[in-house]
C-alpha cells in the first residue's frame, strides 16, 4: 500500500487550522479549559478540551448541520484548499469521515423540543443531522464525492479507521482522491455523566491542564476535548500528475479487535499488537524501520499500560519516539485518530516529534521511549511512524506513514 | 396583499435560507426562483404557522408555488 497525503486540515483545542495545532504542539501548550457551563458544577469532572475557533460557517449553513458536520467542514475546507483544491472526477472522488457518537445534540436537542411543542414542531432537518454518516454525508456533498461515501463507527478508534477505509478505497480501484477524516464534539452533560461513571475521565478539578497525562504515574482518566481532521489521501499516480505536494505516504492499516471487554482493553495489548503488525506487514517493514509512533495513550491507568505492552512486544528491541499527544488536546473520541493522523504526518514531514505534556515521572509498567520535555528530531532518509487508536469496544487500529 | 405579512415571511425565508428579503417578492417562486428545497419549505411552514397562528396542512403546502400564492393563504387564514 502506498497512498499519496496532499493535503491536511484540522480545528482542535489547540487552534483553528493545521498550521496553529502543529505550532501549539511543539511549544507543548494545553488546549483544556475549565468549563462554563451551567451544568459543570453539579458534575465530578469540570474541564474539557474546547475548539480554540467556533467553525466560521454562516448562519444559514449552520442550522442545518449538526456541530460535528460543522467540524468536519471546517477542516474538510482547509484540507482540500491545502491539497490544491484539484479537479477531480465525481465518480473518482470518495468521502470517508469517521464518527464515534455522530449528531447526538441534535438528538437531545428534538427531543427537548418534542417534549416541550409537539411531534409537529420537529425541525425536517432533524433526521440529516443526527445520522452517524452524517458528517460524511455532507463533506461528500460538498466535494461531489459521487465514488463513495463511507462513515466508520468504531469508538475512538473511527477516525483512524476512516483513513484505512479510505486508503483502502484507492487501492481496490474504486477512487483516485478520498477525503478521510473524523469528527466528533461530545461536550455534554450528558456524555461527560456517561464517562464520568464509567470513572473514565479525569478529575483533576484544581490543574485542567495537567490532568491529561500520558504514561505518568499520577494520571487518573482521560480529559474530553472536541474537535474534526481531515485528510486528501490520493493515489501516488494521480497526486505525481497533478505535480501535488506529498507530505507522506499511508502504507498500512491494521485494524483488528480485542474480542475481550466491552470497555477495557485486553490488559496484554493482543489486539493492538496485532493491529501494528498488520500494519506493517502491508508497508512491507520491520519494526527496526519504526521511527516514530503517536500513541493513542489517552492517560488513563489501564489504557496506558496496556498499549505500552502492545508496543513493546510488537516492537522487540526496536525503540521508535513514543508521543502523547492528548496530554494538550484532550481525547476528540472518533476525531482522534484523524487528527493524530494528520500529526503523525507532520512529525515525519518536520522530523520533528512534539513532546508529552505533564509527563513527570513515568510509570515504571511502560517500557517504551516516551518525548518529553522538549520536543526530539527525528533522522534523515527514509522514515516510517505509526499512528495508533483504540475505542471501546474493543476497536483497535494502526496506521502506518512514511516518509515522502 | 398584506405587506405586513409579506415582510414577515420574507424575515422567515431569509431566516431559514438566506435569501436577501428584498429578493423574496410577491410573484417569486420558492422553488424554481428563491431554491427553496422541501425540506426548507417545511421549516418556513412551521414558522409561518408559528408566527401567525394559522394551520398549513400538507396538502395545502403544494399549492403555495409562489410567495404571494403563501401570502394570500395566510391572509385568507387569519381573517
Amino acid at each position: 500500500m502506498r497512498i499519496a497525503v496532499t493535503g491536511l486540515g484540522a480545528t482542535s483545542p489547540l487552534g483553528g487550522d493545521v498550521a496553529s495545532n502543529w505550532s501549539a504542539l511543539i511549544e507543548g501548550r494545553s488546549g483544556i479549559k475549565t468549563l462554563t457551563d451551567p451544568w459543570v458544577d453539579e458534575m465530578t469532572v469540570h474541564f474539557a478540551g474546547v475548539l480554540a475557533e467556533e467553525p466560521p460557517l454562516d448562519r444559514v449553513e449552520a442550522r442545518k448541520l449538526d456541530r460535528s458536520q460543522q467540524v468536519a467542514l471546517v477542516a474538510a475546507r482547509e484540507a482540500w484548499a491545502d491539497a490544491g483544491s484539484p479537479e477531480v472526477d465525481p465518480l473518482r472522488m470518495g468521502t470517508v469521515i469517521g464518527s464515534g457518537i455522530g449528531g447526538f445534540l441534535t438528538l437531545l436537542n428534538a427531543y427537548d423540543t418534542l417534549k416541550e411543542r409537539g411531534p409537529s414542531r420537529i425541525s425536517p432537518h432533524t433526521v440529516p443531522m443526527l445520522m452517524p454518516s452524517g458528517p460524511a454525508a455532507a463533506v461528500g456533498h460538498e466535494f461531489h464525492a459521487a465514488a463513495g461515501v463511507h462513515a466508520p463507527v468504531s469508538a475512538c478508534a473511527s477516525g483512524a479507521e476512516a483513513i484505512g477505509v479510505a486508503a483502502r478505497m484507492i487501492v481496490d480501484g474504486r477512487a483516485d482522491v478520498v477525503l478521510a477524516g473524523g469528527t466528533e464534539t461530545p461536550i455534554h452533560q450528558l456524555t461527560m455523566a456517561g464517562f464520568a461513571a464509567m470513572r473514565a475521565l479525569s478529575t483533576r478539578n484544581d490543574d485542567p491542564q495537567g490532568a491529561s497525562r500520558p504514561y505518568d504515574v499520577g494520571r487518573d482518566g482521560f480529559v474530553m476535548g472536541e474537535g474534526a481532521g481531515v485528510l486528501v489521501l490520493e493515489s501516488e499516480e494521480h497526486a505525481k500528475a497533478r505535480g501535488a505536494r506529498i507530505y507522506a505516504y499511508v502504507v498500512g492499516a491494521g485494524m483488528t479487535a480485542d474480542a475481550h471487554h466491552i470497555a477495557q482493553p485486553d490488559p496484554e495489548g493482543k489486539g493492538a499488537r496485532r493491529a501494528i503488525l498488520a500494519a506493517l506487514e502491508q508497508a512491507d517493514a520491520s519494526p527496526d524501520d519504526v521511527a516514530h509512533i503517536n500513541a493513542h495513550a489517552t492517560s488513563t491507568p489501564q489504557g496506558d499500560v496496556a498499549e505500552a505492552v502492545a508496543i513493546r512486544s510488537a516492537m522487540g528491541n526496536a525503540q521508535p519516539l513514543v508521543t502523547g499527544t492528548k496530554s494538550m488536546t484532550g481525547h476528540m473520541l472518533g476525531a482522534a485518530g484523524a487528527i493524530e493522523g494528520i500529526y503523525t504526518v507532520l512529525a515525519l514531514h518536520h522530523r520533528l516529534v512534539p513532546a508529552t505534556l505533564n509527563l513527570h515521572e513515568q510509570d515504571p509498567e511502560v517500557d517504551i521511549d516516551v518525548v518529553r520535555g522538549a520536543p526530539r528530531e527525528l533522522p534523515a532518509g527514509d522514515l516510517l511512524a505509526l499512528n495508533n487508536s483504540f475505542g471501546f469496544g474493543g476497536h483497535d487500529v494502526a496506521i502506518a506513514f512514511r516518509t515522502a | 396583499m398584506s405587506q405586513e405579512i409579506l415582510d414577515g415571511l420574507a424575515v422567515i425565508v431569509n431566516e431559514v435560507a438566506g435569501v436577501p428579503v428584498a429578493d423574496i417578492q410577491p410573484d417569486k417562486s420558492f422553488i424554481d426562483d428563491l431554491d427553496i428545497d422541501s425540506l426548507s419549505m417545511v421549516e418556513v411552514v412551521m414558522a409561518a404557522e408559528d408566527k401567525w397562528g394559522v394551520k398549513i396542512p400538507d396538502s395545502e403546502v403544494k399549492n403555495l408555488r409562489t410567495v404571494g400564492d403563501a401570502v394570500a393563504y395566510i391572509e385568507k387564514s387569519t381573517a
